[in-house]
């Protein structure tokens, strides 16, 4: 499993606009780089990064190789009720992490 | 291109330009006179991406190492915390004193050395691959509980060591015949191509380099020097880069840890 950080307040109010970070270790490998022999390294990245909150998508963005390795992004979201906000990631060589937090409507 | 091609290509260049452009001769005045981290002359959004826990990539490393400090390893099946508790209270300020004198060869010891050591004799591992992501990993766990504490690496023992650590860095090296202190005492503060020339401090190691785009240890920086002036760099774990290393830590003596700094 690959390591994440992910910034959510733990309490937001109702109708507050609040941020969300999340960064995830991947190389992001471009498929188009040679390797010390000359032989090309096959292409290894994240391809789509989506969040969801109590299971409906909120945000979501398609990663190309021109994205740097560990992929930072940050976003933002209006809650109007208490729920879990997950997070995927999908890319190539079937990679899939999925990680959750929970956020409390005040 | 990504790596360590592309810097040696970009930082020869900016050599050559910087040798044109700058007269090396003769910038005794500009020696420095106040001591600023690498972290000063850095863009505020790299500053601020090295400040908060949350962005600064280093901290996946951090979580990799700590996973590692609680793992049973090798034939003693035993764990780094089983003999060393808590790092919080037993690894604070542990990085701040290495390279540290290593009784039992009377030589310094750098943290990564020191680290294989444990893994070798209390663990009965293999030493981990120097760069490799597991040495990374726990260096700069170890490090980061020393974040914040001012570099103290001063053990009088060690004094022949630091002279010759000392020795090296004024001597010129490489085809293109600089020394480090022509461009970290002498020009420190100016320009090569794009990059801000900085002094030169050990304090934010093993730290995260968005040109590697991953965590490099001080070693591998000082050795991307060398190739940038064109000289064959010394092996990891080389006597000459621990006592660069050692001789790095002592001019920074007192400036504060930054574990895991990010640097452009
Ligand atoms: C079986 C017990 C044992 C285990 C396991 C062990 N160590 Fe140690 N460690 C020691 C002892 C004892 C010392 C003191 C020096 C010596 O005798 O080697 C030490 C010293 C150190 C030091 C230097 C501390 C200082 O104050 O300068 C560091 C850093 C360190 N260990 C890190 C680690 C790490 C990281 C691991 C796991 C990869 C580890 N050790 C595993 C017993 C252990
Ligand atoms: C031609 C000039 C030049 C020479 C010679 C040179 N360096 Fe550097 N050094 C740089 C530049 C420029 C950087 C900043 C990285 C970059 O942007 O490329 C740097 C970065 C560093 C850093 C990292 C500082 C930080 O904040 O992380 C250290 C440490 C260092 N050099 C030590 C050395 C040592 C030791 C030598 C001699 C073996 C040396 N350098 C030789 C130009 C030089």
């Amino acid at each position: 499993m690959a390591r994440v950080l992910i910034n959510v307040p733990r309490t937001v109010r109702r109708g507050e606009v609040f941020e969300i970070r999340a960064l995830i270790q991947h190389t992001m490998e471009t498929g188009y780089r040679p390797d010390a022999g000359g032989e090309v390294v096959p292409r290894d990245i994240i391809r789509r990064f989506a969040c969801a909150y109590n299971g409906e998508e909120v945000f979501a963005a398609e990663l190309s190789p021109a994205v740097a390795a560990n992929p930072f992004l940050v976003f933002t979201a209006v809650a109007a009720e208490s729920g879990t906000l997950s997070f995927t990631w999908t890319g190539d060589n079937g990679f899939s992490q999925t990680e959750t937090r929970p956020v409390a409507v005040e | 291109m990504r790596g360590p091609e592309r810097f040696l290509r970009r930082f020869g260049a900016g050599v050559a330009a910087a040798a044109l452009g700058l007269s090396f001769v003769g910038a005794d005045e500009a020696r420095r006179t106040e001591r600023r981290s690498g972290f000063d002359d850095m863009s505020r959004e790299t500053q601020a991406m090295q400040r908060d826990d949350t962005a600064n990539p280093g901290m996946l490393w951090v979580q990799e190492g700590e996973a590692l400090w609680n793992r049973k390893e090798g034939t003693a099946a035993r764990a780094c915390a089983e003999c060393h508790g808590d790092a919080a209270a037993s690894m604070r300020g542990v990085a701040a004193r290495h390279p540290a004198f290593d009784p039992a060869t009377e030589q310094p010891i750098g943290l990564e050395g020191r680290i294989n050591r444990c893994r070798q004799v209390h663990q009965g591992a293999d030493a981990f691959a120097w760069e490799s992501q597991d040495l990374l990993a726990v260096t700069v766990f170890v490090a980061h509980q020393s974040r914040g504490m001012p570099v103290a690496a001063e053990d009088p023992r060690l004094a022949p060591f630091r002279e010759n650590g000392r020795r090296l860095f004024g001597e010129r090296l490489g085809q293109l015949d600089l020394s480090c202190a022509q461009c970290h005492d002498d020009n420190a503060g100016k320009r090569l191509a794009g990059s801000v020339v900085p002094q030169g401090h050990p304090t934010g190691y093993p730290l995260y380099r968005l040109e590697w785009q991953g965590l490099g240890s001080l070693q591998r920086r000082l050795r991307n020097c060398m190739a940038g002036v064109r000289s064959e760099p010394h092996a990891y774990g080389s006597a000459a880069l621990v006592e660069l290393e050692l001789f790095l830590m002592s001019r920074a003596g007192g400036m504060a840890l930054e574990a895991p700094a990010v640097r452009p």
